[in-house]
């Protein structure tokens, strides 16, 4: 059985838009791809191609090593999606959600429900499954979208964007939930704007950013070009920004981003830190804030197309706008 | 598993949230009881003479209206899976393109029948007594059913354009109001200005009224207004089927 995923030169444009540019990746069997990139970067179109919703402008994509557009209905048999939104049936129960997917599936009415509770059980739904969805909370909702597509026991599974709008609790249960199929064998491609995510899951990277991969390899690799954390810097007075980033680029060894009279530059060893703050008090540079930060999405773009992702979290936590509307 | 079945699973998911709240059909229900004994009570004395005397002319005229606002709900269902990513979920699964469509009309199609059920239960209450046959009933069943079936398409294309469900009511509702008003559902068409009686006798509406009058009272024609709503459904369904399918595979083809 091949449960390899690979992309090679996929183009998507829209009106005269282009949104995923010549993409090119590979998925090993069992293996967790995270894409990587800022909200409207093609990683919802992307996925979208892969999972036959969206027919490629050019380019191939085999999913399992079936072509996604000549065998796109042998390929819906062996996947599964979750969307950035929780798409299930408001009006439905949760059981009633996973025993329609099941008889889309094919299963027989005992069956399906066996499968259902079966689901509802493995993900902490057993009491809930008995309501209706739109009682949910958004916890509950993203177990139980993430749950109908696992009915069909699917080989390969896409999730989109899929801690978008969770708690942290609920963040790291889903994690706990994607290692455990990665344990047994499923090859997963995940979306997601947050680098802690894609290292916390994936065993590589793939970045993408205006359509294009930027940037590929293990968190590790992608880390050590990025710098695990960040050098923030806030002056006590902006027109010595810029002798303080000569200071900065000079210890780091990269040239540090400068924002009024703001700075802050990937740096790799937190011992840094006394150096950073000896050296500018010596060039006579008042500091008013000092501080490391683990690195960012925007770190990440910083360092690698100098300059930010276009997408700031918070904001785009709604997730209705832009991409996946796209 | 085969497509019919896959179809029916589809149809069941749209009926199963009516049989466990029942509120649900409250809104296709309590709408028309009470238009049929508003209608009734106040307007009979004044159209008809008596109530008594409006009931037979009004009831066909009910049920035609109250079943142009239920393919509203199929409108409404395929802009809710749409906007909420419910559409994608069955497209990503291995069932026919036209499965969640055809689900939907079919489940649309057991509500026409409860409602339909459920007003000439009303109306007997009131007094209403078959002029005809059961065969004739049926006949009258399955011609507004056809009819209902046809017109979804427009509501699918609606279903389609609007940008979220509110607005597909919004626009259904009020879209639908005018068309049935000015229609000879309600009122003999000779009480109108003659300007307006030859849209109102063109108009389907009219026509499917008349032709359920017939089938219910035995009072008027049947054939030729049931022949001229079945050429109706018949050119809606020609050419909104293709444009509601064409809009839609756009409207999915933009992502």
């Amino acid at each position: 059985m091949d449960n390899t995923i690979e992309v090679e030169g996929l183009v998507r444009d829209f009106a005269g838009t282009r949104a995923v540019d010549e993409v090119s990746l590979q998925v090993p069997a069992g293996h967790v791809l995270g894409l990587l990139g800022p909200n409207g970067a093609g990683k919802t179109t992307t996925v979208r191609m892969l999972a036959t919703l969206l027919s490629p402008t050019a380019g191939r994509a085999r999913v399992g090593g079936l072509d996604v557009v000549d065998q796109a209905a042998r390929v819906r048999e062996i996947i599964g999606l979750t969307g950035q939104y929780a798409s299930v049936d408001e009006k439905l129960t949760g059981r009633e959600n996973l025993i329609l997917i099941a008889r889309l599936l094919g299963m027989k009415r005992a069956a399906a429900r066996a499968r259902a509770d079966e689901l509802l059980v493995d993900f902490s739904l057993r009491e809930a499954g008995h309501r209706p969805v739109q009682t949910y909370s958004g916890g509950m909702r993203r177990r139980l979208d993430l749950a109908a597509s696992l009915v069909g026991r699917p080989r390969i599974l896409f999730l989109d964007e899929p801690s978008t709008g969770l708690d942290p609790r609920a963040r790291r249960d889903l994690w706990a939930r994607v290692r455990r199929l990665q344990d047994a064998g499923t090859t997963v491609l995940l979306t997601t704007q947050y680098l802690e995510e894609a290292d916390a899951l994936a065993d590589s990277i793939v970045v993408l950013d205006q359509g294009r991969v930027i940037a590929e390899g293990t968190a590790a690799e992608l880390k050590a070009r990025v710098g695990t954390r960040t050098l923030f810097l806030r002056l006590a007075r902006a027109d010595q920004a810029d002798a303080a980033a000569r200071q900065v680029a000079t210890l780091t060894g990269s040239e540090p981003h400068v924002e009024g009279e703001t700075l802050s530059a990937p740096v790799a060893e937190a011992s840094l830190l006394p150096a950073v703050l000896r050296e500018l008090d010596a060039a006579g540079i008042e500091v008013a804030e000092l501080g490391l930060r683990s690195a960012s999405l925007d770190d990440v773009f910083l360092s690698l197309t100098g300059q930010t992702g276009s997408g700031d979290a918070p904001a785009d936590a709604a997730g209705d706008s832009g991409e996946d509307a796209a | 598993m085969n497509a019919l079945d896959q179809t029916l699973a589809l149809a069941w998911r749209s009926l199963v949230q009516v049989r466990r709240n029942p509120w649900e059909l409250g809104d296709y229900s309590i709408q028309p009881i009470l238009f049929l004994v508003l209608f009734l009570f106040v307007f009979g004395g004044a159209i008809a003479g008596s109530p008594d005397d409006y009931l037979a002319f009004v009831l066909p005229g009910v049920i035609v209206m109250n079943m142009l606002f239920v393919t509203v709900y199929v409108g409404h269902g395929l802009n809710t899976d749409l906007t909420r990513g419910v559409f994608d979920r069955f497209r990503a699964l291995p069932i026919p393109r036209w499965a969640p469509l055809a689900g939907r009309i079919l489940a649309d199609v057991v509500k026409q029948v409860l409602c339909i059920g459920l007003l000439l239960i009303v109306g007997y209450l009131l007094g209403f007594r078959l002029a005809t046959s059961f065969g004739h009933l049926l006949v009258m069943v399955l011609l507004v059913l056809t009819f209902a079936v046809a017109f979804s398409w427009v509501m699918v294309l609606v279903g389609v354009l609007a940008r979220d469900p509110e607005h597909v009511q919004l626009f259904g509702f009020t879209a639908l109001f005018p068309v049935t008003f000015v229609s000879s559902a309600f009122v003999p068409v000779e009480t109108m200005p003659e300007w307006l009686q030859g849209f109102v006798q063109a108009n389907p509406v009219s026509l499917l009224t008349e032709a359920a009058r017939g089938l219910m009272n035995a009072d008027g024609a049947v054939a030729a207004p049931a022949l001229a709503s079945l050429a109706w459904a018949a050119g809606i369904a020609a050419v909104f089927a293709p444009l509601s399918v064409w809009v839609l595979n756009r409207r999915l083809a933009r992502g």
